[in-house]
């Protein structure tokens, strides 16, 4: 059993790696090869995390650890935090496999694209199951550097400026939260992630310099989880091909920079020291802001896979605002908000980019009737959509209705309103979109239409249709005992005893 | 003035000349002559302080400077043979301005 | 046993070499053999020896100091001599393909490569200031003469700059020498702490050696000859001139600094280090960032990069000693495979405009590889060498409460990632100007696999740094230890 709780950790970020380097070693041509390794990487990882996730339920805790320098260790371990965010990045990494295989069909270096793929979720499970600060900052780099040649895969001039903004935000970022890492560092050692925090001890006599910590590691989290005003990369990376975008919002970056902010709140500093710190105050106020700025922004672009940013921007907040209002309701709606958004907007960006590839549809206004010429692609948009609303029974609505009633339980009514404006603003930057797709006559001519194998099609739309049934499904089985909602309940109870 | 301090003096007065000629002789002969300049100010200055040890003088500093006056020889030798073929190449025996004209463009 | 090994470590390169001129060209491999391949093994015994012992003392030809020469291997001149033998040999793996013995340029090349070697390993090894004057000068004379062995003008004239700069230092150093003799009687670096007095001729002294050492080491603002003559060697050489000549000058420094001068209150001295490091740091950066040519870039990385090693003077403690280690050794591996990497490119595409290497991954994957990974390093993102080596150099700076030098250190990774991705974005990215030509991929040969392993080095140390920390350790100064 000690084989396997110690080497299990490091195998499911090792898989991905390997998978990355084989693709890059196979070369451009050997596409075959590709595809069936892109599978069996995608399939194995999950059956991985499925087996890591029995043996967490069973009360173990599966850990790797070795030493970089002395006093200084690299950990993975898995713990029930861990296993939320590895197994949601694992599900929707297969779809988005199967999905980027057909997407990227025809076009160039795919050998390229599909090895970073890979190194970039080896990133994200090494940031999924990271067991200190350091760690996750290794892998939090790491993912920087393996998503920015996705992000300008395209290689155009606005790709590469895309990929510049990116690199700017990201390493400025990452700089800042390199040193928030070693003044920490300096102050209490390695940061092992324990729930509820181990730094209640230095509260007293490094007070500021705790403060001063936590603002800088959270605009280096912030970054990639484009809290206001570190989130002008996002819109800008929507050049990348759409298998990139789904990727970047919903499985790996955006979602890294949150998860990390979950680590920091509960796992390091603990949601008491940072209310005592005084500091969740203003982290509320920022994810609050961030939620209606997104929500607002989103309402003016008139670019589909823009405004799916922006929203993204605003979804991704209810997160941290969970995590920032504290109490047991609102964090379990920030933390089940973390698979539930994902799933959502992946299915959002599936279609989107099936719209834009298959059709050429890139702006809102075209999308006049498209429900007639693609009825399966524009119903699991539909449900992606409602969900972000909060229409219930897709998920959405789970984690609204928990931040709404954790919000009241902690004091802090006005988040309501936030919550209530940000629905409002909601549905009138997506209910618009689906009138026209469903109700508005369709054009003579599409933009660019493409005809494409039905094996083509039936994987993009195949995946597009998984991911929406998979959001319909924790929605409707939040009660099973294996659902999100009931292992984030479990995880919270662990930071409220 | 005694002695010593002439040595000195006339040490620093080399020195500058060599520094002077580094700087505003274009040609490359010229600046090997003038760090030569500025090697003799050297050893000038370390011969003329070494003081008698016990009545005799010391060796180590002769040793010092000899070595040094063998380097700096075959370091000029190999200055300007670097000078010769760098001639050959361009015809100029001068670093330039026009330094990095890389024909590749 | 440990003498006649460390014997062997200097003579063994020194015969080969000689070797090379006289005897016929079909010897030239078996020379080149000879003068490197045992040297790893040899260097096992010196090893065992500090590793039971700590430092080991040789009076050449049983005369020591005053009178003679001493050498003294300690862990730092262990690491140091491990350090230039495995870079030598690896450099070495490119060098025989880019200069295959049989040709008259790899008979010009080999004699001046196995001097220098020597000259390095003799130089880590010397205890005595007047010794350590002639290898210097051994050193640079070769590796000047290796950056002119192909006989470009552009290379010729960097080589007659750097030459004459060189001059100009050696002799500012060979006075200092003569000075310190004249104070204290001794020559050994080891020897003259106690009769070193801080008086105005040991200072005047002190001061003109580190400048003259400055100056070959490149510092800026001394720095003006290292770009032309790095960026127009020969790949190899200016692989191992960045990743090792002009860092033994600053070796050198620390030995003076740390050892000689222990018991003298530098503080002022050191902060001014610092600065000139920080400018180093802050300049180098910003002129890579312009520069049209992809070996320039990374020859003004080097000067960037060098500005940390002076790091250490201001922060001085245990920590930053090894971070300053570290960063040596990451650096000299992770340039090493960018100049390789850079000079594969250059061979294959004919030049090294950044303009003209659009699409060049697809060409030469491995060598665009080993440049990114070196480049990683460079820009201390983890996990790789140059990582642990600025998180060491933060604590350190965290510990001194240098609030400045922390900030540095991130910026100056900051810069590096802006220089170097400009490479990688150009080379990867741009759209594609050789059409169907860049798909036709060149098969692998050993020169990119000596510069993909170099690579894979600098990534490694990134994991592995306990033997290293722990032999820096042994190795601290007198006045650094905790």
């Amino acid at each position: 059993m000690a084989p396997l709780l110690f080497w299990t950790p490091l195998l499911v970020v090792i898989v991905s790696a390997l998978t990355g380097m084989v693709i890059f070693i196979a070369g451009e041509h050997h596409a075959l090869l590709r595809i069936i390794l892109n599978l069996v990487a995608a399939v194995l990882k999950l059956l991985l995390v499925a087996m890591i996730g029995i043996l967490v339920l069973n009360g173990y805790t599966p850990e790797f650890r070795v030493s970089l320098v002395p006093g200084l260790d690299l950990v993975l371990r898995a713990d029930a935090l861990s296993m939320l965010f590895a197994s949601l990045s694992a599900v929707l990494w297969l779809v988005t496999t199967v999905y980027a295989i057909a997407y990227l069909e025809r076009s160039p270096n795919r050998a390229r694209f599909f090895g970073f793929f890979s190194l970039c979720v080896a990133a994200t499970m090494g940031i999924s199951m990271a067991g200190n600060l350091l760690t996750f900052f290794i892998f939090y780099e790491l993912l920087t550097l393996t998503t920015w040649p996705l992000v300008v895969h395209n290689g155009t001039a606005t790709a590469i400026r895309s990929g510049a903004a990116y690199l700017r935000y990201t390493l400025s970022g990452g700089a800042l939260f390199l040193v928030g890492l070693a003044w920490l560092y300096g102050i209490s050692g390695p940061q092992a992630f324990v729930p509820g925090g181990s730094l209640a001890e230095h509260a007293v006599d490094a007070r500021l310099s705790l403060q001063i910590i936590f603002v800088l590691l959270t605009v280096g989290m912030g970054v990639k989880a484009a809290l206001f005003p570190l989130h002008g990369w996002l819109p800008q990376a929507m050049v990348a091909p759409a298998p990139v975008s789904a990727l970047l919002h919903a499985v790996a970056v955006v979602k890294a920079g949150a998860f990390g902010l979950i680590r920091l709140v509960e796992d390091v500093y603990g949601a008491a020291l940072v209310a005592e710190l005084r500091l969740d105050l203003p982290l509320l106020i920022v994810a609050a802001f961030t939620i209606l700025y997104g929500s607002v922004q989103a309402l003016r672009q008139t670019d589909l896979k823009k405004r799916l940013a922006f929203s993204t921007v605003s979804q991704v907040s209810y997160i941290i605002l969970g995590i920032a209002i504290g109490g047991p309701v609102a964090t379990v709606g920030g933390l089940v908000h973390l698979v539930h958004q994902g799933l959502m907007k992946i299915i959002l960006f599936f279609c989107a980019g099936i719209f834009a590839n298959l059709l050429g549809v890139k702006r809102i206004d075209q999308l006049d009737g498209i429900g007639r010429r693609m009825p399966w692609t524009s119903a699991c948009f539909t449900v992606g959509a409602l969900g972000m609303i909060g229409l219930p029974p897709v998920a959405g609505f789970v984690s609204k209705w928990y931040l709404g009633a954790g919000a009241v339980a902690a004091d802090r009514a006005w988040v309501v309103a936030v919550l209530v404006t940000s629905t409002v603003l909601n549905a009138s930057y997506f209910l618009p979109v689906l009138k026209r797709i469903w109700l508005h006559p369709p054009p003579q001519h599409w933009p660019r239409e493409v005809h494409v194998s039905r094996l083509e099609t039936g994987s993009l739309v195949g995946s597009a249709i998984v991911a929406a049934m998979l959001s319909i499904a924790v929605g409707l089985l939040a009660g099973h005992p294996l659902s999100p909602l009931n292992w984030v309940d479990a995880i919270v109870a662990g930071y409220f005893p | 003035m005694d002695s010593s301090t002439l040595y000195v003096l006339a040490a620093a007065v080399l020195f500058g000349v060599g520094v002077y000629g580094l700087i505003v002789s274009a040609h490359l002969m010229r600046k090997l002559f003038a760090v030569n300049i500025m090697g003799s100010a050297i050893f000038l200055l370390l011969v003329a302080t070494a003081g008698p040890v016990a009545g005799h003088p010391d060796p180590v500093p002769q040793a010092l400077v000899l070595t040094g006056i063998v380097i700096a020889v075959s370091a000029t030798a190999f200055g300007l043979a670097l000078m010769v073929r760098l001639g050959q190449e361009t015809g100029r025996a001068t670093l330039g301005i026009q330094d990095e004209p890389e024909n590749d463009d | 046993m440990t003498t006649e090994a460390l014997a062997l470590i200097v003579f063994l390169p020194l015969l080969a070499a000689a070797g090379a001129v006289v005897l016929p060209k079909a010897w030239l491999a078996l020379m080149i053999r000879i003068g490197l391949l045992p040297l790893p093994v040899l260097l096992l015994i010196p090893t065992l020896e500090v590793a039971h012992n700590g430092a080991y003392r040789v009076a050449l030809a049983g005369h020591d100091s005053p009178l003679g020469i001493a050498w003294q291997l300690d862990p730092l001149s262990l690491l140091m001599l491990w350090l230039n033998v495995g870079m030598t040999l690896l450099v070495s793996l490119h060098a025989g393909f880019s200069f295959r013995p049989g040709s008259d340029r790899a008979q010009r090349f080999w004699p001046l490569w196995l001097l220098l070697f020597a000259g390095m390993n003799a130089l880590v090894l010397s205890a005595d200031l007047f010794n350590i004057y002639v290898t210097l000068e051994l050193v640079t004379l070769t590796a000047i003469g290796l950056i002119a062995v192909e006989g470009k003008p552009a290379a010729l004239r960097a080589a007659m700059r750097y030459l004459l700069l060189a001059l100009m230092a050696s002799l500012l150093y060979l006075l200092g020498v003569g000075l310190i003799y004249g104070e204290t009687g001794v020559l050994d670096l080891y020897m003259m702490t106690d009769r070193l007095e801080p008086g105005w001729l040991a200072i005047t002294a002190m001061a003109l050696m580190i400048v003259g050492l400055l100056i070959k080491a490149a510092i800026f603002p001394l720095h003006a000859w290292l770009p032309a003559a790095h960026g127009n060697a020969p790949g190899p050489v200016s692989a191992i001139l960045s990743a090792m000549v002009v860092k033994v000058s600053i070796y050198l420094i620390w030995r003076l600094w740390f050892w000689s001068a222990s018991e003298w209150n530098l503080d002022t001295a050191a902060q001014l280090m610092g600065v000139l490091g920080g400018l180093a740091i802050i300049y180098g950066s910003l002129a890579a960032l312009v520069q049209p040519r992809l070996k320039m870039i990374i020859a003004y990385s080097t000067v960037a990069q060098l500005g940390y090693l002076l790091l250490l003077f201001p922060l001085a403690s245990a920590l930053a000693f090894q971070a300053a280690s570290y960063h040596l050794i990451s650096h000299g591996m992770a340039k090493a495979a960018m100049f390789l990497a850079a000079a594969n490119i250059l061979k294959s595409v004919g030049t090294d405009r950044l303009s003209r290497l659009a699409g060049i991954d697809q060409r030469l994957p491995l060598d665009v590889f080993a440049l990114a990974l070196g480049g990683v390093s460079i820009m201390g993102l983890p996990p790789s060498g140059g990582f642990l080596a600025k998180w060491l150099f933060l604590e350190a700076a965290w510990q001194a409460k240098a609030w400045g030098w922390l900030i540095l250190v991130v910026l100056g990774g900051l810069l590096a990632a802006a220089y170097l991705f400009r490479v990688l974005a150009v080379i990867c990215l741009h759209p594609r100007r050789h059409g169907g030509q860049a798909s036709v991929r060149r098969a692998p040969n050993l020169a990119s696999v000596a510069a993909l392993l170099l690579a894979l080095g600098a990534i490694v140390a990134g994991f592995t740094s306990a033997p290293i920390l722990d032999l820096v350790e042994a190795g601290l100064p007198p006045g650094l230890q905790p």
